[in-house]
């Protein structure tokens, strides 16, 4: 991963100099080594902070809506899954493709610390990834783990692959992986409606309501989102009311059907570790069974599923555990 | 002295229907004026087209208090509005089919297609999906997600 941030910042550096773009998106060293944040770096001092690890596992495509309307071209570096939210934004008339430069860049599944600090290790000064072998670095020593046991769960079930280049950085090739993402989904839908209702009660009672996921999602880029209108009933914060969180959770769900890309995020960023993208999935695997296999995000044009019918669709009452009878 | 009153209250569901203003309320009103009964505790919330309904009005429906909602309008290709039910149609099969993932009982909530020259299909739905509710009780989990078992 190394060579390939040498190669990233060796052509942000080009980019920036010859003026081509006047930014350039990507991650900045954060105060831990498994903290870098994104950012926008706009001269070539800057970008002594650029980091591109194995902890970079923020989508920068949601950045570009504000920064394809500044003046000049944006350069940004997007991962295999952050393109199809690209595409996605694009298709919502929500990012100026003109504006934009995308380098594509190679991802090997990231870290998830969480996942890590679980296993007990605390202090980590830093990894070194060899293929399926993690070594992490604490103040007191090193320790190997497997690498499937700490990436982030949006890495562990991902199959994608680059849908928009302009240019790639790509030094690796990725396994290929066989997996079946909805397996969790799945699980689920087989346990009866009180051990369901029991599983999302316990998970969506420790939301806090800080909106995390939210406002990291892609494809939540209202300019007025339902959740800030006082009015709704749906805006107030943890305690207001008990059904609030539950409320919050399946409206947003609802919202992003059919236009979620299924990137992870919100489950990257919940504070409270709630798996949120099997709220999602179950719409994606929804949609898959009843109306056609559908990925948000694949093309930049097209209806989404939620905004086309077909005269013979299934009836409400017909489908069951998301199959139709 | 007053007498201790042993025996249960019998539950009466609160339920609401959204029906669409060109078919489905025309079917209610063709099942009043025909002396067809259906129970007094659904509550008809008239709506435009059955498309209008946000998923919002359902989940609020039971926020406030339902024990049950039902969606009725046009039959599919009768649209007044040539294409909104097949929107509709689409939308609550989704939204219901993740209810039910989350784990609301799915008989809960239903979707029927009543043109305006079915009264008699009207309060037959109706009686029905009374009947159903009142089976299931009352809604508890669309409202105290937040408070544990035994709290």
């Amino acid at each position: 991963m190394k060579d390939v941030a040498l190669k990233m910042i060796d052509r942000a550096k080009q980019l920036l100099e010859s003026g081509e773009v006047a930014r350039v998106i990507g991650w900045k060293k954060g105060d831990f080594c498994y903290d870098p944040t994104p950012a926008a770096f706009e001269t070539v001092e800057e970008l002594k902070d650029f980091v591109y690890d194995y902890f970079c596992g923020a989508n920068l495509s949601k950045y570009l809506i504000q920064m394809s309307k500044k003046e000049g071209k944006t350069a940004v570096f997007l991962k295999p899954c952050d393109t199809y939210s690209f595409n996605q934004l694009i298709k919502e008339h929500r990012i100026k493709r003109e504006n934009v430069y995308v380098i594509a860049v190679e991802c090997l599944g990231k870290l998830d610390i969480e996942k890590i600090k679980a296993q007990g290790i605390s202090f980590v000064t830093g990894v070194e990834v060899v293929e399926k072998d993690v070594k992490v670095f604490t103040a007191d020593g090193e320790t190997t783990l497997y690498k499937p046991d700490v990436v982030l769960s949006k890495c562990a079930t991902c199959t994608k692959t680059h849908q928009v280049k302009d240019e790639e950085i790509i030094l690796h090739e990725r396994p290929a992986k066989d997996v079946n993402r909805f397996e969790e989904v799945e699980k689920l839908e087989a346990m009866t409606e009180e051990e369901r209702f029991a599983f999302w009660r316990e998970q969506l009672s420790k939301c806090i309501r800080c909106n995390a996921c939210r406002n990291v999602c892609p494809a939540c880029s209202c300019l007025k989102c339902v959740f800030d209108n006082p009015s709704s009933g749906v805006a107030a914060k943890a305690n207001d009311d008990k059904f609030e969180e539950q409320l919050f959770h399946i409206i947003r769900a609802f919202h992003v059907a059919g236009r979620c890309t299924d990137c992870g995020e919100c489950s990257r960023v919940c504070p409270q570790n709630i798996p949120l993208h099997l709220l999602n999935r179950k719409f994606i695997k929804d949609i898959d069974n009843l109306y056609g296999e559908y990925q948000a995000g694949e093309t930049d044009e097209g209806k989404t599923p939620l905004t086309s019918y077909t005269e013979s669709d299934a009836e409400p009452k017909d489908v069951f555990n998301g199959e139709a009878k | 002295m007053q007498e201790v009153t042993t025996e249960k209250k019998e539950f009466v569901p609160n339920i609401v229907a959204f029906c669409c203003n060109w078919c489905s309320y025309a079917g209610a009103d063709l099942a009043g004026s025909s002396r067809l009964t259906y129970p007094a505790n659904v509550k008809i919330i008239r709506v435009p087209c059955s498309c209008r309904v946000n998923p919002m009005f359902v989940l609020k429906a039971f926020q406030q208090g339902a024990d049950g909602v039902i969606l009725c309008g046009c039959h599919p290709g009768d649209c007044h509005y040539v294409t909104g039910n097949y929107y509709t149609r689409r939308r609550m099969a989704l939204l219901y089919s993740f209810l039910n993932y989350m784990g609301i009982e799915k008989d809960r909530t239903r979707v029927e297609w009543v043109s305006a020259a079915e009264g008699a299909k009207f309060s037959a739905v109706m009686n029905d999906f009374v009947k159903t509710v009142t089976e299931l009780g009352e809604n508890k989990r669309l409202t105290d997600l937040r408070v544990k078992e035994g709290e």
